[in-house]
């Protein structure tokens, strides 16, 4: 399917720390660069920088730029201003996800998609096809923008000190632009680790500075891909590819309050207003076992006898100890407390529903 | 998985019987993977050390290193019966389970329980960390096992 992998602007420095590189979402990224349990920790009692370049960004600039951005998107852009962040979903017309993103509003007629990498050229393809008969340009940013993610309680603080970047005035899910060293950058209150944190874009050349200035403080861990995902996972955020789909839509991953019906039409939207009224027959539910035997994606859950569903993301949690997992499973069998069990190699390992939550999150708002 | 050049692999002569090979296990890093002279190795990266008629089966220092975080390791029972080339467990690290493949056929006399409390000790030594005590019912089958220089070469290639 992918014919060449691609590579950030910061490789050549993932492969001189030593990272162990693996393909994800198209790209060449490093996993981990000593291993996994060392920089989750990091990130949960001090500071991870993580290269998320891979992430992809769609500007929509011109005259209808907020009534596409409306009719394409879940959440509610309607009079955001300036510095504001939304997370929500593109659906398709069955209510099936697309691809969940965050938009920057710059104003009503500039508006920055943050997407999954992996879904780049879809979002792409899926955008241009709806922009027909509206005033706007969909513009792929993703060659020319890299990332960075900072993570944890000491962020704010080392990006003052390494980068001499105030931050500290920036709200949750807000962001600013400003310049350092002549270079500019934009900066947000946002990240994937249910920590305190920063993500910060710019060109490649002021993203690779930016990497050297933070790792010079020896106070900043250089965190791969593997515990991005442990992370995520442990404080119950989706991942694309598991917890949702082009198959499943935000009512089954729980994800509804960044589904805004009250807003007017967009794409989906019939669809998400079908299955409320129906009820949902299906839902995504945290699982706890009782042994030790970790569940993994596409393991099979069963109760009373039968499958009622399968595992989208399962860990051995880095901060509990315990062997958990995110299931999508029948609705029947969803409520908390309910007795279920993951088949892992041939023996049903016992459990029980829980919140999809293991590990609550420290966001400074 | 690996990116393995056989030119890089150098032998270390240090004492005792453990070799030392440099092995690049991650795209450009050195890791040393501990290789011990006078065991049997499997291509699954397991070891079988014999005393007698009993082998002490488990991973080897280079599976360890490339499985990273070892979390869990699921253990047959005292008395279940292992076929060579089947299962008979499982390691995970944080990010994959890889099953346990018998080297060699027998009882399961004894397991090692202390990896069910601290599955980390397969990271910290695997080769002092042996997983199951199994006496031998086709002692014939540790001929189809590599030597350590034979695992060696395995592993660089």
């Amino acid at each position: 399917m992918e014919t060449t992998l691609k590579r950030t602007c910061l490789y050549d420095k993932h492969v001189e720390l030593g990272a162990l590189i693996s393909p994800f979402g198209g790209f060449e990224m490093p996993i981990q660069y000593t291993d996994i349990i060392s920089e989750h920790n990091a990130v949960r009692t001090a500071c991870g920088l993580f290269d998320v370049s891979h992430m992809g960004e769609v500007q929509i600039t011109g005259r209808d730029a907020e009534r596409f951005v409306q009719h394409v998107f879940t959440n509610d852009v309607s009079g955001a201003p300036y510095g504001k962040i939304l997370y929500g979903m593109l659906l398709n017309p069955n209510g099936g996800v697309v691809d969940d993103l965050l938009v920057y509003v710059k104003s009503n007629t500039d508006y920055w998609l943050i997407v999954n990498a992996s879904n780049i050229d879809k979002d792409l393809d899926w955008l241009t096809k709806l922009a027909d008969g509206f005033e706007v340009e969909v513009k792929n940013r993703s060659e020319e923008t890299a990332e960075l993610a900072v993570q944890g309680t000491k962020a704010e603080s080392l990006i003052e000190r390494c980068l001499g970047i105030s931050c500290a005035d920036l709200a949750f899910y807000t962001f600013k632009e400003t310049e350092h060293e002549g270079q500019a950058l934009l900066i947000s209150r946002t990240g994937y680790t249910g920590e305190d944190g920063f993500e910060i874009y710019g060109s490649p050349a002021f993203i690779r500075k930016a990497w050297d200035a933070l790792l010079a403080s020896k106070e900043v861990t250089p965190c791969g891909l593997g515990c991005r995902d442990t992370l995520r996972f442990e404080v119950g955020l989706p991942l694309y590819g598991n917890e949702l789909s082009e198959e499943i839509t935000p009512l089954e991953a729980g994800l509804g309050m960044f589904v805004k019906l009250d807003k007017g039409d967009f794409v989906g939207r019939d669809a998400i207003v079908a299955q409320k009224t129906e009820g949902l027959k299906r839902k995504v539910v945290g699982i706890e076992l009782n042994g030790r035997a970790i569940p993994r994606h596409g393991y099979e859950v069963e109760a009373d006898g039968k499958v009622v569903g399968s595992v989208t993301t399962g860990y051995q949690s880095v901060s509990t100890g315990k062997s958990v997992c995110m299931a999508l499973i029948d609705k029947a069998c969803a409520e908390i407390g309910t007795n279920v069990g993951v088949r892992i190699r041939k023996r049903l390992q016992e459990g029980v529903v829980t919140k999809k939550r293991f590990y609550d999150k420290h966001y400074k708002k | 998985m690996l990116l393995l050049s056989a030119d890089i692999l150098t032998k270390n002569k240090s004492k005792s019987n453990i070799r030392s090979y440099s092995i690049p296990t991650y795209q450009n890093k050195m890791t040393m993977a501990k290789i011990i002279e006078g065991l049997l190795y499997s291509e699954s990266h397991e070891y079988v050390k014999t005393e007698g008629n009993v082998a002490y089966v488990g991973i080897t220092d280079f599976a360890q290193s490339q499985l990273g975080n070892v979390v869990y390791v699921e253990l047959p029972e005292e008395g279940d019966e292992i076929t060579a080339e089947e299962t008979f467990g499982a390691v995970e690290s944080v990010k994959a389970a890889s099953d346990l493949i018998s080297p060699v056929s027998g009882k399961v006399v004894e397991i090692n329980e202390a990896l069910g409390d601290e599955p980390e000790l397969l990271n910290k030594d695997a080769f002092e960390h042996w997983i199951v005590k199994v006496e031998l019912s086709n002692p014939e089958e540790l001929k189809g096992l590599m030597s350590a220089e034979a695992y060696a070469r395995f592993i660089a290639q």
